[in-house]
């Protein structure tokens, strides 16, 4: 406890404590940020809830840290890694996804909860359940007095993923596919029946989100670590932040994951580093509950 | 009517006869009584009432640690006690030990039952995928908060003391109580869903909108369905935590990518809603686990994740829903085929 | 003459759009109330809000003078006050018999009685209720297994087995084959004189809510038009408009 409350007047005695902390979690949240969002594009299309978000992200990152160990150059890892998840996210939509899609939802979670032991298991035994890291070698940059460092490895990494981001938004607006799958979101019949071949969006659209996560996972592995079994709770962080945001509220559901980055390192500050996926699972729960609490107001439930 | 008294006779006979006709066997039975009675509480809210939760396991770890410090409790300071993990200095008498393992289980059943009202009065506003998020959720902070509690041992565990005597017969000892407590929630439930409860429950599941417009209590029924489920989970979760003498937080105790997610699978399998399904599946499950354990060893829990993904897409109505499809008959379900188009007469 | 639901000046919108703007009117005690309107009028969410289904902005709600704008749809069923629904809500993986079972009013029952099995009496009486809807039959079959019109008359059967005081019936007729409405119409007739409920219709069959109702509410854009007998509504120009779509 003395421990918590030490922790806790650090940041009113440095306030630039306050600065690393929310820039250590931006930095971070810009990735979950980018896995809720393909969880929300699967989610808005094919009203398939994916638990095995979290280790498509993971498999990303063991593809660049394998990539690295290997003597090629881990950031091409990124690119590496999403066309090999497309294929993975292909096969998996066509093996499992398709012929769980029209079912009820407690079915496609589970589905994806049992490939999500599947993923992990593999990955496991593939790599062994050390952490495992890429370490760029490049240079940080201090800031106040050596107080607030920025590797610019990470810097790196938050431009990558917002150039992914920005690339994914502008093919959804602009391409004739992009318009097929909105399409198919807010109406999937009427898409059928004005000529979408609404099998292929939903294929291009799992595809295209184990993709954007394992490119977000290869980043990952540069700037943080990534293990067989941390995947669930990649899952659950952008579960929190699709449900913190709403479906299909873009700006939201970067504020939130930038700000589920902050929280965590706020929670890993003050109460230890042990507590972090604890603090991730926590938050879980109380925007359950928040979201509880307004729908009650109406008088409703939360499907 | 005899034929239902011979039946439940031999399978009493088979359960009190077969730690004895299968002394190598004696552990893995009584897996197979665990399986069953956590299958059977999973089927509980989630195939009977239609809240199908992925945290039950919640209630399995509680029932662990509660029962360990309470038995420890009993003799000396559990702090003390889990801070010397290993130490070899604590010992128990006999007494001590089997007073310990009564009031650690019956203490863990009722603080679970307790803290399922307390959860679910939480979670319960929650429905569908989000109520199996949400308990996932309860379940992993659960595991991941005791692994930071020192005064429970920490990520470390507790360690509790090994049965007294000969160890062989711990183990039947330990079959019977998995055995009786199992035993003793099938006639329950045998019992419990001929009643206007299991019937309001069933309502529940098949459009709780409509039971709450039709005056029913809901919340009462579903809190109580839980607490009852959590009572039976608990208990179980104190048996294991004296059968396994060592028990860690995240990999024993709350371990909700292994027995928590078994238990839904064996109730697929077997097939939900039923009061056999949970049971056969339970003990297929088992068998197909055990299997895969000696002849795939490394890829045996790829093969598990591969049965959960296969039951579900393919094979979701289990055994007794494959049975009552092909046979309806045998259930009393009577679907007149011609009748659809017609009207009712005026 | 007794008012046993009693709606005060209660609006209610969603977002921008206004649904029910002031809206008050009163049901009296043993009679049958109709509530018509064109698309869009509005009543099924008055409907709603008197149900419970949804909190309403402002007004009250009164029945047995007691206020239930401010209750969950639970409490207010076990008041008394049912409603059945436009898309016909039974419990499909239960047999007929299973379904008016689990209709028992819930209000006479302490936790006790939860715990025992239903008996001959509640047996007896569900087999009679389904043979005053016509559906003794076909009572052993799986309730999802009925076609839309018999699961209609399931519903409504289910509701007269949970003994209301009030039923509030949301389009009793749509989606039934013509031939056969004359029979529903005698047994809504014959639920009220028999069972003295009290019928609060929602009704687009014009034929239908003026055979049965003593007084009709008038509902349009969100507002009351009119009130009154099925004579004063049929003649009444505004109604006749609001119909048309004249403004």
């Amino acid at each position: 406890m003395d421990q918590i409350i030490g922790n806790i007047s650090l940041l009113f005695e440095f306030p630039v404590v306050n600065l690393k902390i929310v820039l250590d979690g931006i930095m971070i949240g810009a990735l979950f940020a980018l896995a809720a969002y393909g969880l929300a594009l699967v989610w808005g299309v094919m009203n398939v809830k994916n638990l095995a978000q979290g280790d498509f992200v993971i498999s990303g990152g063991y593809v660049a840290w394998w990539l690295d160990q290997n003597g090629f150059p881990a950031l091409l890892g990124v690119p590496v890694a999403f066309l090999i998840l497309w294929c993975i996210g292909w096969v998996i939509y066509k093996l499992v996804i398709s012929r769980v899609i029209e079912r009820d939802l407690f079915t496609s979670l589970l589905a994806t909860f049992g490939l999500a032991i599947i993923m992990a298991q593999i990955l496991n035994l593939m790599f062994g359940s050390d952490t495992q890291s890429v370490d760029l070698g490049y240079e940080t940059i201090y800031f106040f007095d050596g107080f607030i460092d920025v590797p610019i490895a990470k810097l790196i990494g938050v431009l990558m993923a917002a150039a992914l981001a920005a690339g994914v938004i502008i093919f959804m607006k602009s391409s004739r596919m992009g318009q097929a799958i909105r399409a198919t979101a807010q109406d999937a019949r009427a898409a059928r029946v004005l000529g979408i071949d609404t099998e292929k969006v939903y294929a291009f659209t799992f595809s295209l989100n184990a993709a954007i996560c394992g490119a977000a996972g290869a980043i990952i592995v540069m700037v943080w670590v990534i293990q067989p079994f941390y995947g669930i709770t990649h899952s659950i962080r952008a579960f929190v932040i699709v449900t913190a945001a709403g479906l299909g509220n873009l700006p939201g559901v970067i504020a939130a994951g930038l700000g589920i980055g902050a929280l965590e390192q706020y929670g890993a500050h003050i109460f230890g580093i042990g507590y972090q996926q604890a603090i991730a699972v926590l938050l879980l729960l109380i925007v359950l509950i928040i979201r509880l609490i307004q729908q009650r107001r109406k008088r409703q439930s939360l499907q | 009517m005899n034929k239902k008294v011979a039946f439940y006779a031999a399978l009493i006979a088979i359960t009190i006869l077969a730690p004895f006709l299968f002394p190598d066997f004696r552990t893995q039975l009584a897996t197979v009584w665990l399986m069953i009675i956590v299958a059977l509480t999973w089927d509980m809210t989630g195939g009977q009432m239609g809240y199908n939760s992925l945290g039950n396991i919640f209630f399995y770890g509680t029932g662990m640690y509660v029962a360990a410090v309470i038995a420890i409790a009993l003799v000396y300071d559990v702090g003390e006690y889990t801070n010397a993990f290993g130490g070899g200095t604590y010992s128990f008498t006999d007494p001590e030990y089997f007073t310990g393992v009564i009031l650690g289980i019956i203490g863990a059943g009722v603080f679970c039952a307790l803290t399922a009202f307390i959860v679910g009065y939480i979670t319960f506003g929650l429905r569908g995928p989000y109520f199996a998020i949400g308990t996932l959720g309860v379940a992993i902070a659960a595991g991941e908060l005791v692994s930071n509690w020192d005064w429970v041992g920490g990520g470390q565990g507790i360690a509790l003391p090994v049965y007294p005597g000969d160890l062989d017969i711990g183990k039947i000892f330990f079959y019977f109580l998995f055995a009786i407590t199992g035993v003793a929630l099938f006639v329950f439930l045998k019992w419990l869903y001929t009643t206007r409860f299991g019937a309001a429950v069933n309502a529940i599941r098949d459009d709780e909108e409509k039971a709450e417009a039709m005056g029913i209590h809901t919340l009462q029924y579903k809190l109580a369905m839980w607490s009852m489920a959590a009572f039976f989970v608990g208990i179980v979760g104190g048996i294991s935590a004296f059968q396994l003498i060592h028990f860690e937080p995240l990999e024993t105790a709350y371990q909700t990518i292994n027995l928590g997610i078994f238990m839904v699978v064996c109730v697929l399998l077997g097939g939900k809603g039923t009061l056999w399904g949970p049971v056969i599946g339970a003990i297929l499950f088992h068998v197909f686990k055990e299997v895969t354990w000696n002849y795939f060893l490394g890829w045996q829990w790829v093969a598990l994740g591969a049965l959960i993904v296969v039951t579900v897409v393919y094979f979701q109505d289990g055994v007794m829903g494959w049975l009552m499809y092909k046979k309806p008959e045998w259930f009393g379900i009577r679907v007149d085929k011609k009748d659809i188009t017609a009207e009712a007469d005026a | 003459m007794n008012t046993i639901l009693e709606v005060q000046e209660v609006s209610k919108s969603f977002g921008g759009v206004s649904a029910n703007k002031d809206i008050s009117l009163t049901v009296e005690r043993g009679g049958i109330t109709g509530l018509i309107g064109p698309n869009g009028s509005g009543k099924t969410t008055l409907f709603n809000s008197v149900v419970g289904y949804h909190p309403i902005d402002s007004g009250s709600i009164k029945f047995e003078d007691q206020e239930i704008s401010t209750l969950p749809v639970q409490k207010i069923a076990r008041l008394g006050l049912l409603r059945t629904f436009q898309q016909t809500r039974i419990y499909s993986a239960m047999n007929c018999v299973e379904n008016m079972l689990i209709s028992l009013p819930h209000r006479k029952m302490n936790f006790r009685d939860a715990f025992t099995r239903n008996g001959n009496e509640e047996y007896e009486r569900a087999d009679r209720l389904l043979e005053f809807v016509g559906l003794y039959e076909k009572r052993l079959l799986l309730a999802g297994s009925l076609s839309f019109g018999q699961q209609k008359l399931l519903e409504f059967a289910m509701a007269l087995m949970n003994e209301p005081a009030a039923l509030l019936l949301d389009e009793p007729t749509a989606g039934i084959n013509p031939t056969l409405i004359n029979g529903l119409i005698d047994r809504l007739k014959r639920a009220n004189v028999e069972f003295g409920i009290t019928l609060f219709i929602i009704e687009h069959n014009m034929r239908v809510i003026m055979n049965m109702a003593d007084t009709i509410y008038c509902l349009a854009h969100g507002e009351m038009l009119a009130k009154g007998s099925p004579d004063d509504i049929q003649n009444n120009q505004k109604v006749i408009d609001a119909y048309l779509g004249a403004h």
